[in-house]
C-alpha cells in the first residue's frame, strides 16, 4: 500500500534525568503552527468575524442616533460632541467583548478531544494559550479598524493619530489582560454557554458601570467610586485624552493598574488549570 | 543525576507499580501493577469504569496518580512528562482531530508542533493519509468525515511522531476492519500498543497479550490462549461415525460417570455430542472411555472458552456485551 514505519527503538533508560525543556525557537513555532490553525478557523468560517467586524458599527450608530442627542446636549452640545465622547468609549468597550470570545472558544477545545492531543504532545502548553491571545488581539485590531472606520463615517474628528494609536495600543493591552478571565472561565466552566453567561455577569457592570456612554457626574456617590476605578472608565477616559485631548493620567494609571493586577492573578490560575484539567 | 530511589525499568516499555488514583470517593486505580514488553500488543480488558480510561490517562501524562510509579519508554511519567510525551501517541476515546480543519490541515499541524521541517510535515502528513487510505479525502473538512474514516485519521495523527508506544482507548468506535489490519501490522513494526476495551472479540482480534482489569485492580494477566487455559475449561466435541450412535454415546458417557459436573448436551445439526470438561485427566479418561467400548469416531475437539467466558470466571460478572466469537479449535491428538 505505502512506506512502512520503520522500526523505533525504545529511547535508553534515562532514570532520574532532568526533563526535557522546550527551546524558544521551538516555542514560536509550536505557536505559529496553533496560530494558523486559528486562522484557519476564521478562513473556513468567516462568520465567526461578524462580532469582530459588525459589533463596532452596530454599537457605534445605535448609541450615536439613539442616545447621541440627548446625552450630547447635556454635554452642553449635541450630537456631534457626543461622537467625540463616545468613540473613545466604544475602543474600551470592544477590547473587553472581543476578549470574551477567547473563553468559549477555548472551552470547546476541551470538548471535541484535541486539548487531550496538545497535551500529550511535546509542546509547551502555554502555546496553546499565546496562540489563543494572540488570534484575539488580531480580531481586536480588526474590530478597532472598523471602529475607525464608522467613526470617520459619523464625524468623529481625527485631530491626534500618536494619541489614537497610543489608545489602541492601551486597549490591546487590557483586552489581552481580560482575556486571562475568560481563559480562567473557558477552563473551569462545564460548557460554552456557561462560558458565556458568566462572561457577559463580568462585562455588563463594568461596561455599563462607567463613563463609556455617559459621564459619570450625574451618577450617586458610591457608584461615582466605583466608576473612577473601573477599568472600564479608566480606559474610556485615558483613550479620550488621548485622542481628543483632556486628563489622561488617572486613566492611565488605573488601566495599567488593572491590565498588570489580572495578568499577574489571572495568568498563572489560567495556565495552572490548564496544565492540570483532567 | 541518577536517583537510587528510582526503580529500573529493564528494558520494558511500559512499568507500573502500586498505581491508584481517587476521583473522590471513587477509586478508578486501585494499586496496578502492569508490565509491557516492548513490541507488545496488551489489551486491557474490563467493563465500563474498570479504570481503563484512567491508567490510560496517567500513563500519557494527562492525570497524576495519587500513588504508585509510572515508567513509559524509561521516563517517570511524573518526572519527566515532556520527554515522555516525545514518545507515545495517543488515540482516545473521542476521536481528537480539529474537526473544523481539513484531514491534511490536521496532519501537517501535527507534524509542525512535533518539530518535523515544513516539507516533511507536509511529506509526513501525505504519507499518512495515503496509508489510512485518506487521500482522496485529505482535503476535506474533518468534521465531514464519516466515523470510520475520524478513526483513521486520528491513528494517522498519532503516528505522525513515530511513537514507540501507542495507546488505543477504546478503539472499538468506529475501528472498521481496515484500521485493524492498520493497528496489527503496526506490530510487527516495533511499535508497543496498549489498548483498552471492553469488547472480546476487539481484544482478541487485535491483542497477543491480555491484562484483565476490574475495579482499579489487575485480576488477570497473560495472552490470549493462556488466559483462557487458565480457566481451566474446554468444552469436548465428539461426532461419532454413526450419527445413530449419538443417544447411546451419551448414555455411556454419562453411565461411566464422566460428566457429572455439567449437563452433556446433543447438537443433533452437526451430529455431535457436547462434553463440558474440567480437567485434562477428565479428558483422558474420556478419550479412554470412549476407546474401551470401542465407539467408532469421525471427529474429536476440544474448544477453548470464549474471552467472554474469560472474564466471567474471573470476575464474576458478565462485560456489558457478549460477543459471538468464532471459538479457538484445537484438535486432539488420537
Amino acid at each position: 500500500m505505502s512506506t512502512a514505519i520503520p522500526t523505533r527503538d525504545l529511547p535508553a533508560i534515562q532514570q532520574g534525568e532532568a526533563d526535557d525543556r522546550i527551546g524558544l525557537r521551538a516555542g514560536l513555532r509550536h505557536t505559529g503552527a496553533l496560530v494558523r490553525r486559528n486562522l484557519l478557523w476564521i478562513k473556513k468560517d468567516p462568520e465567526s468575524m461578524f462580532d469582530a467586524v459588525l459589533m463596532p458599527v452596530v454599537f457605534t450608530l445605535l448609541f450615536v442616533y439613539v442616545f447621541g442627542g440627548a446625552i450630547g446636549h447635556s454635554l452642553g452640545g449635541g450630537h456631534h460632541q457626543y461622537v467625540q465622547y463616545v468613540i473613545p468609549g466604544m475602543l474600551a468597550m470592544m477590547s473587553m467583548t472581543i476578549a470574551q470570545g477567547v473563553g468559549t472558544g477555548f472551552n470547546e477545545d476541551f470538548h471535541n478531544g484535541i486539548m487531550d492531543r496538545f497535551r500529550t504532545m511535546p509542546i509547551g502548553r502555554s502555546s496553546v494559550l499565546i496562540a489563543k491571545i494572540s488570534v484575539e488581539l488580531l480580531r481586536m485590531l480588526v474590530a478597532t479598524t472598523i471602529l475607525m472606520i464608522v467613526a470617520a463615517l459619523v464625524g468623529f474628528e481625527f485631530t491626534n493619530w500618536a494619541g489614537l494609536f497610543a489608545a489602541v495600543g492601551l486597549a490591546v493591552l487590557f483586552g489581552s489582560a481580560m482575556m486571562w478571565i475568560f481563559l480562567v472561565l473557558g477552563v473551569t466552566l462545564k460548557n460554552a454557554q456557561s462560558v458565556q453567561a458568566m462572561g457577559f455577569l463580568v462585562m455588563m457592570p463594568l461596561q455599563f458601570g462607567s463613563s463609556i456612554f455617559a459621564p459619570t457626574r450625574s451618577m450617586s456617590g458610591w457608584l461615582r467610586t466605583f466608576t473612577a476605578y473601573n477599568p472600564m472608565s479608566g480606559l474610556a477616559d485615558a483613550a479620550r485624552g488621548l485622542m481628543i485631548g483632556g486628563p489622561i493620567a488617572h486613566g492611565l494609571v488605573v488601566t495599567l493598574a488593572w491590565s498588570a493586577g489580572l495578568t499577574l492573578l489571572m495568568a498563572p490560575i489560567a495556565i495552572h488549570r490548564f496544565t492540570t484539567k483532567s | 543525576m541518577p536517583t537510587s530511589r528510582a526503580p529500573a525499568s529493564g528494558a520494558l516499555a511500559v512499568k507500573v507499580r502500586g498505581l491508584i488514583k481517587h476521583y473522590g470517593p471513587t477509586t478508578a486505580l486501585d494499586g496496578v501493577d502492569l508490565d509491557v514488553r516492548p513490541g507488545a500488543v496488551l489489551g486491557v480488558l474490563g467493563p465500563n469504569g474498570a479504570g481503563k480510561t484512567t491508567l490510560v490517562r496517567v500513563l500519557s501524562t494527562l492525570v497524576r496518580p495519587d500513588a504508585g510509579t509510572a515508567y513509559v519508554a524509561g521516563c517517570d511519567v511524573l518526572r519527566q512528562p515532556r520527554q515522555l510525551r516525545r514518545t507515545i501517541g495517543l488515540t482516545g476515546q473521542y476521536a481528537s482531530v480539529d474537526e473544523k480543519l481539513s484531514g491534511i490541515e490536521n496532519l501537517y499541524m501535527i507534524g509542525r508542533l512535533l518539530d518535523l521541517s515544513r516539507p516533511d510535515a507536509r511529506r509526513r502528513a501525505s504519507e499518512l493519509l495515503e496509508r489510512f487510505s485518506l487521500t482522496e479525502a485529505a482535503q476535506r473538512t474533518a468534521g465531514t468525515y464519516s466515523g470510520g474514516m475520524r478513526r483513521r485519521l486520528d491513528l494517522a495523527a498519532s503516528l505522525i511522531g513515530r511513537p514507540a508506544v501507542l495507546y488505543l482507548d477504546e478503539p472499538t468506535t468506529g475501528l472498521d476492519p481496515r484500521t485493524r489490519k492498520e493497528v496489527r501490522r503496526m506490530v510487527g513494526e516495533g511499535v508497543t500498543v496498549l489498548l483498552t476495551t471492553q469488547y472480546m472479540e476487539e481484544a482478541e482480534q487485535l491483542a497477543s497479550e491480555l491484562a484483565v482489569i476490574d475495579r482499579g485492580k489487575i485480576i488477570a494477566r497473560g495472552g490470549v490462549s493462556e488466559l483462557k487455559a487458565k480457566v481451566g475449561r474446554r468444552t469436548l466435541r465428539i461426532r461419532p461415525a454413526d450419527p445413530l450412535h449419538l443417544s447411546s454415546l451419551a448414555t455411556e458417557l454419562d453411565a461411566a460417570g464422566l460428566t457429572g459436573l455439567a449437563a452433556t448436551a446433543f447438537d443433533r445439526e452437526t451430529g455431535t455430542v457436547v462434553v463440558p470438561v474440567q480437567s485434562d485427566e477428565q479428558l483422558t479418561a474420556l478419550v479412554g472411555t470412549l476407546a474401551a467400548h470401542g465407539v467408532a469416531l469421525a471427529d474429536i475437539t476440544t474448544e477453548l472458552p470464549t474471552l467472554d467466558e474469560v472474564f466471567l470466571s474471573v470476575t464474576g460478572h458478565r462485560t456489558g456485551i457478549s460477543q459471538d466469537a468464532a471459538p479457538a479449535h484445537q484438535e486432539v491428538a488420537a
